[in-house]
């Protein structure tokens, strides 16, 4: 690497892909910006370290996720197959989805810092990987690269880059593609992968077979909601909790997002704040909406259970890798309960109320990242205020 | 007839004076009317007549009316004109018109309408007025022109309601951009057609 260093500096031959170069670097080993002599207190932690822990954190729902679309893609071809032979079919199905997400999110990054000579900042690293979780499986490439194109210049690059952003960029992602495909994005078709992933697996699917997630056959029912598998057997609380149901490959599983919670809180880069107030905020709806009064058949998402509804769908993965954003989200400490609260409710609002969404993490989410910075204008102001009160009524007593 | 000025009254505002994309007026109308092609430039026309005669007529009136009410007076003229232009369009493009509902009547807020009354016709002679409102109708109907045909094309694979993407990229999975169709996708081709434009002409970049 220090060998053809002098290329890549300007003057050499390669100069042009000097921001390529030190990207290269530094992601591979440590900057050597860190200070030598006198008192500094410098965390190890610069933005890539931060960045690769959440990548760890996020991998147990990204393994569970692989090993999820091989048992929903044999549970639906009726095959029994082994878990050895689910998680490959799996994997062989998500690697594509990751390595579009990747080139597409990454290649504009560095083209859009070598335009400008500035340093390449790896905020892809988490969203390219986000990207693949919460998108459904069966979504076409083509649409993945057009919709990580269009979050990565239009929700991130233009705003300034890596930590400029007001929007969460893997969710414009996906609020892109449910916006602009939505034949592709709900109903009976995106989130069960039926056909073979590079010749693995091939099928024809069961005749019971019905590929709606729960929530989706929640919103669309009449009457006392039924959630069933793929294959017609009601779910139960306990399947909601371990993953084994239809949905987007990281969203499933509350086990696997836990732990994924547990090393972003032991390593303190997510906010606990936020993640226990998006948490108690869903719960307090759900259970106001569960409230006998307000039950009724003609908004069948108000008659599920209110840890069931926390259990389903993207509500834990948001709150626990989305909401949580140090970028997009709030930042003082009583901002980032508000904030958080608010998301947890109008979450379920959105999936209650309005059957057209059955999803309401995402949009919930997003509204909140452009209340954001208002909520902290608000809280940042009201500080000042109290603190100028104490201070008159000081120069009174005095 | 067309001296130097009145050369820089029509073509100006195609470009480097465009009253969408320089002055940012009219967005509102620019982003409803621009989900296919027949509406942006019926919308278009529309404007341009009614802005090159509102134009004329308050100019030969700028002598006449009183500083104080001359807000309302050009407001008449303008809902007048409107008017005229929805009965002709209810008349002989019933489907159109159809289409575009309550937004001809709103030309009446139209912003570049009020902006080009109070900044041109109420200091020029008539005839310079009315190639100002031709050339800024124009340089409005053209961006209209360029939305409408990428959310036409790209939102319902149409061009002018003939379709234009062939059957095979249907059959190979290519499907039509459904949030072109929203107004959303609208503000940022818009956006775009500013960065791009603000790209070409240098002078009109602000830090």
């Amino acid at each position: 690497m220090n060998k053809i260093e002098p290329a890549f500096r300007p003057g050499g031959k390669l100069s042009k892909l000097e921001s390529v170069y030190d990207g290269m670097e530094t992601f591979l080993f440590t900057p050597n910006a860190t200070s030598r002599t006198g008192a500094h207190i410098h965390d190890g932690n610069d933005l890539k370290r931060t960045m690769i822990t959440v990548v760890v954190a996020l991998l147990p729902a990204l393994l569970f996720g692989m090993y999820n679309i091989g048992c929903q893609h044999y549970l639906a071809i009726g095959e029994d197959v082994g878990h050895f032979t689910k998680f490959v079919y799996g994997l062989l199905a998500m690697l594509p989805v990751i390595v579009v997400s990747y080139a597409v999110g990454l290649g504009i990054e560095f083209i859009g810092a070598q335009i400008h000579h500035k340093e390449i900042q790896e905020g892809f690293l988490v969203t390219g990987i986000l990207i693949p979780l919460i998108v459904p499986i069966n979504t076409p490439l083509w649409m993945t690269a057009i919709a990580t194109a269009f979050a990565v210049i239009f929700a991130k690059e233009i705003f300034g880059g890596t930590g400029m952003n007001i929007f969460n960029v893997a969710l414009i992602t996906r609020a892109f593609l449910f916006f602009a495909y939505p034949s592709h994005m709900s109903g009976d078709a995106p989130f069960v992968k039926l056909d073979s992933a590079f010749g693995m697996g091939a099928g024809t699917p069961v005749e019971a077979f019905t590929g709606a997630t729960p929530l989706g056959q929640v919103a669309t029912s009449v009457g006392e909601p039924t959630m069933t598998n793929i294959v017609n057997h009601p779910i139960s609380l306990f399947d909601a909790i371990t993953g084994f149901i239809p949905g987007s490959p990281g969203e499933t599983s509350m086990i696997a997002i836990l732990i994924g919670a547990a090393i972003l809180l032991i390593t303190g880069i997510a906010s606990w704040r936020i993640m226990c107030s998006v948490f108690v905020g869903g719960l307090g709806m759900a259970a106001l909406v569960h409230l006998p009064a307000l039950q009724s058949t003609t908004y069948p998402a108000s008659m599920l259970d209110p840890v069931m509804q926390l259990c389903l769908g993207g509500f834990a993965f948001g709150a626990v890798f989305m909401a949580t954003d140090p970028v997009t989200g709030a930042r003082t400490k009583v901002g980032q309960y508000i904030y958080g609260l608010l998301i947890g409710v109008f979450a379920i609002l959105i999936r209650v109320y309005n059957s057209g969404y059955p999803e309401g993490m995402m949009l919930a989410i997003l509204l909140m990242n452009a209340f954001a910075p208002l909520i902290d204008h608000c809280v940042v102001s009201s500080n000042i205020k109290r603190r100028a009160r104490r201070a008159a009524a000081k120069v009174k007593e005095g | 007839m067309l001296s130097k000025k009145n050369k820089e009254a029509l073509f100006n505002p195609l470009s480097k004076d465009n009253p969408i994309l320089v002055q940012i007026l009219g967005i509102c109308s620019s982003l409803a009317v621009t989900a296919s092609l027949e509406p942006a430039i019926v919308m278009g026309i529309s404007v341009i007549c009614v802005l090159a005669f509102s134009n004329v007529i308050i100019s030969f009136l700028r002598k006449t009316v009183p500083t104080n009410i001359r807000i309302i007076v050009q407001l008449v003229v303008v809902a007048a004109l409107v008017i005229i232009v929805q009965q002709v369009l209810t008349a002989y493009q019933y489907d159109v018109s159809k289409k575009l509902s309550v937004f001809i009547g709103l030309i009446i807020t139209n912003c570049i309408l009020m902006g080009r009354l109070e900044a041109f016709a109420m200091h020029n002679s008539p005839w310079p007025s009315f190639l100002d409102g031709i050339g800024n109708g124009l340089g409005y109907t053209i961006i209209l022109v360029i939305v409408a045909f990428f959310r036409e094309l790209l939102g319902s694979g149409k061009i002018f309601g003939q379709p234009v993407i062939p059957q095979w990229c249907y059959d190979h999975g290519y499907m039509d951009n459904g949030l072109m169709i929203l107004p959303p996708m609208a503000l940022i081709t818009l956006g775009c057609i500013i960065w791009v434009h603000r790209a070409r002409n240098k002078d009109l970049q602000e830090d």
